[in-house]
C-alpha cells in the first residue's frame, strides 16, 4: 500500500474567492477517505480538482506518482459519482452502465458480461432495459456507481452521493458503500457535510474549513482528539469551559471553576499554551451519579434544560457558575430520567478533557 | 367573475374569427368554379389545383423557395446552436449585451432589414440571387433559432457532460453521444419553424431576389392577372396546410424538448 493520490500545496481561486487555499493530502491506496466540511469549505472543488474538472491555480495533483497537470478528465484514472447522479436520461440502465466501455474496445459479448457483473455488484440485476427516467433515487445512485466501477478506476470520487436520499435509505447505502469499497478494493474519496457519515464510513477523514484542511485523522482520533474548538464543535458536540494554567511540566495543570484543578496530558493540549486555556469535554464523558455517592471529584449542579432524543437524553446543567455543562445520557436499562430543576451530582471523566489555546 | 369570463370568451372568439376567417376564404374559393372571387359560390371544382400542375414558373418558384427555406433554416439553426452553447457554458465580457443585440432582427421592421441588406450587397458588388435571399432569411430566422436553442441548452444539466468526460469520452464524443441527442428536439423545432418562416417570407425576398423568384414573390406577381386568381387561391390553400403541419410538428418537438429535460432532474 502506497500513496495513491497526492495533493501538493494546491490553491484554487474563482476570481476573488479562494475555494481551495493551500491543501496538501496523501491518500493511501485502498482507503476509504472522506473530505468533510460545511458547505462552501472547498471540499467539492478539491474533489473536482482531482477529477480534472477544475485546474489548480497553483500546486499539483499526483495519482499513482504521475502528475495530473494538463491531463483531461477523460484520460484520468478516476471516475466520479455525481451529487445528482447525472444518469443519461436518453439511455436505459444497461446503456448507462456500458457508456464508458465504448472507448475501451471491449468485445460486445465481454461488454454484456461486464455490465451484468456491475449490475449484480450494486444489486440491480435484471434491470438492464429499465429506462433511466423510471428509476428511483436509490436506483439512480446504484446505476451511477455501476457505471463508474465497471471501468475499474484507481480512484472512485463520490460527491455527496447520499445527500438526496431519505434517512433510512441513506443509512442503508452507507453500509452498502462501505462493503462495496472493501469488496472491490478501490480507493474511495467521499465528499460529505455529514459528520456521522464521514465517521462511520471512512478509514481517514480530512476536515476542511475555508479552503484549508483543519485536521486529518482517523475517525476515532478526530472525535476523541480534535485539534481545535472548531473541529470539536463541527464533529459532534463539546462543552467548552474557561481555564487558567497553574503549572506546566510533564502535564499541564489547569484551574477551572467547574472542574477545579486538573492535570491534562501534553498530548491532549492543542495550540500554543498560554495563561488562559479552553477546556473541552464531550457530553457523554460526563455521567449523572446517584446523590448518595461520595467522592472528592463529584460536581453538583442543577438541571436547567432537558432534550429528549429517544435513545439519549441531553441535559443542560448549571453548576453554580456562569458556565453550563451539557451531558448526554444513554436511555438504557435502569437509567433514571431527570427533570428541569432537579439537583444532581455529576462525575466527569477528567482523562477525556482536552485543552485548547484561545 | 362570470361576467368578466363571458366578456373574455366573446373577445377570444371574435379575435379568432378575425384572425382565421380571411384564411378560410382561401380554401372556399379555391374549390369554386367561377373565375370571379365573390359570393354566391357557383359550383365545385378541383380544376384550379390541376392547373397548378402545368405552371412551369410556379414549379421554378417552388423549387427556389424550398432551396432557400432549407438552406436558411439549416444555417440559422447551426448559428443558433453555436450562440446558445456559448451563452449557456462560457463567460465572456459583453455577453449580455451581445445576447440582447443578436435578437434585434426580431423587432426590426423587415422592410428596413431588406433595404439595408440590398444596399450592402450592391455596395459590395455581390450579385442578387437565391443566396442573397438565403442570407436575408438566415438573418431573419436566427433570433428564433437562438431563442429555441437557448432553452434547450439551458435545460441541459452540465453534470451530464462532465459525467461523459469522466467516463472516458472525448469532448467531441460527448457532443455526439450526450449533447446532440438531448437537444435534438430543440434542433428539429428550430429547423421546422425556420423553414416555415422562410417559406412564407415576402418582403426580404422581394428586395433581395434577382431573376429567380421565391414562391411568395411569384404569388404577388400573379395578382396582375385576374384570371390566375383562383389558381393562386388554390396554391395559397396548399401553403396554409403545409405551414400548419410544419408548425404543429415544430411545436411537438419543442414540447418534447421541454419534457425530456424536465425529467432529467
Amino acid at each position: 500500500m502506497g500513496k495513491l493520490v497526492q495533493v501538493k500545496n494546491v490553491f484554487k481561486s474563482f476570481g476573488d474567492v479562494h475555494a481551495v487555499n493551500g491543501v496538501s493530502l496523501d491518500i493511501q491506496e485502498g482507503q476509504f477517505y472522506s473530505l468533510l466540511g460545511p458547505s462552501g469549505c472547498g471540499k467539492t472543488t478539491l474533489l473536482r480538482l482531482i477529477a480534472g474538472f477544475e485546474k489548480p491555480t497553483s500546486g499539483q495533483v499526483f495519482i499513482d506518482n504521475t502528475s495530473m497537470d494538463g491531463i483531461e478528465p477523460n484520460l484520468r484514472p478516476t471516475n466520479m459519482v455525481f451529487q445528482n447522479y447525472a444518469i443519461f436520461p436518453h439511455l436505459n440502465v444497461e446503456e448507462n452502465v456500458a457508456y464508458g466501455l465504448r472507448n475501451k474496445r471491449e468485445k460486445r459479448s465481454d461488454q454484456n458480461k461486464l455490465v451484468d457483473e456491475a449490475l449484480e455488484l450494486v444489486g440491480l440485476s435484471g434491470l438492464n432495459k429499465r429506462s433511466a427516467n423510471a428509476l428511483s433515487g436509490g436506483q439512480k445512485q446504484r446505476v451511477a456507481l455501476a457505471r463508474a466501477l465497471i471501468l475499474k478506476p484507481k480512484v472512485l470520487l463520490l460527491d455527496e452521493p447520499l445527500s438526496a436520499l431519505d434517512k433510512k435509505l441513506r443509512e442503508q447505502m452507507q453500509s452498502e458503500l462501505r462493503h462495496l469499497q472493501r469488496a472491490v478494493g478501490i480507493t474511495f474519496i467521499l465528499v460529505t457535510h455529514d459528520q456521522y457519515e464521514a465517521l462511520t464510513m471512512s478509514d481517514r477523514v480530512a476536515v476542511m474549513f475555508d479552503g484549508k484542511v483543519a485536521q486529518e485523522a482517523s475517525p476515532r482520533d478526530l472525535y476523541e482528539l480534535p485539534n481545535s474548538q472548531k473541529v470539536a464543535s463541527f464533529i459532534g458536540e463539546m462543552t467548552f469551559i474557561k481555564g487558567e494554567i497553574v503549572s506546566e511540566n510533564k502535564n499541564l495543570q489547569v484551574q477551572s471553576e467547574i472542574f477545579g484543578k486538573i492535570n491534562i496530558e501534553k498530548s491532549r493540549v492543542f495550540g500554543q499554551s498560554s495563561k488562559k486555556m479552553v477546556l473541552g469535554i464531550r457530553p457523554e464523558k460526563i455521567a449523572i451519579v446517584p446523590k448518595t455517592s461520595r467522592s472528592k471529584d463529584l460536581i453538583s449542579g442543577k438541571i436547567i434544560d432537558v432534550s429528549y432524543f429517544g435513545e439519549t437524553t441531553n441535559y443542560k446543567v448549571s453548576c453554580g457558575t456562569t458556565e453550563t455543562l451539557t451531558i448526554s445520557s444513554q436511555n438504557s436499562v435502569g437509567q433514571l430520567s431527570y427533570s428541569v430543576g432537579e439537583e444532581i451530582q455529576l462525575k466527569a471523566d477528567m482523562n477525556n478533557i482536552i485543552a485548547f489555546s484561545i | 367573475m362570470n361576467r368578466s369570463n363571458k366578456y373574455l370568451k366573446t373577445f377570444a372568439i371574435t379575435y379568432l374569427i378575425f384572425l382565421y376567417a380571411p384564411a378560410l376564404l382561401l380554401p372556399i374559393f379555391s374549390f369554386n368554379s367561377s373565375q370571379i372571387i365573390a359570393f354566391p359560390l357557383s359550383g365545385f371544382t378541383t380544376g384550379w389545383f390541376k392547373a397548378l400542375l402545368y405552371q412551369e414558373t410556379l414549379h421554378e418558384a417552388l423549387r427556389n423557395s424550398l432551396i432557400v427555406a432549407a438552406s436558411s433554416s439549416i444555417f440559422a439553426t447551426i448559428l443558433g446552436i453555436l450562440a446558445s452553447r456559448a451563452a449557456s457554458r462560457y463567460y465572456f465580457p459583453g455577453k449580455q449585451f451581445s445576447l440582447t443585440f443578436i435578437l434585434a432582427p426580431l423587432v426590426l421592421p423587415e422592410i428596413i432589414v431588406g433595404v439595408s441588406l440590398l444596399i450592402v450587397l450592391i455596395q459590395l458588388g455581390l450579385p442578387l440571387n437565391l443566396w442573397s435571399v438565403v442570407l436575408g432569411h438566415t438573418l431573419l430566422i436566427m433570433p428564433f433559432s437562438i431563442l429555441i436553442m437557448n432553452s434547450a441548452f439551458n435545460n441541459l444539466d452540465i453534470s451530464l457532460e462532465e459525467a461523459s468526460l469522466d467516463l472516458g469520452e472525448t469532448p467531441l464524443g460527448t457532443f455526439r453521444r450526450i449533447i446532440l441527442p438531448l437537444v435534438y428536439p430543440g434542433i428539429m423545432a428550430s429547423l421546422l419553424l425556420g423553414f416555415t418562416l422562410s417559406l412564407d417570407e415576402f418582403i426580404i425576398a422581394f428586395f433581395l431576389t434577382g431573376t429567380e423568384t421565391t414562391l411568395p414573390v411569384y404569388i404577388w406577381s400573379l395578382f396582375r392577372f385576374p384570371k390566375q386568381l383562383p389558381a393562386t387561391m388554390a396554391l395559397g390553400t396548399i401553403l396554409i396546410f403545409v405551414s400548419l403541419i410544419l408548425l404543429s410538428l415544430g411545436e411537438y418537438f419543442r414540447r418534447r424538448a421541454a419534457k425530456t429535460q424536465t425529467s432529467v432532474l
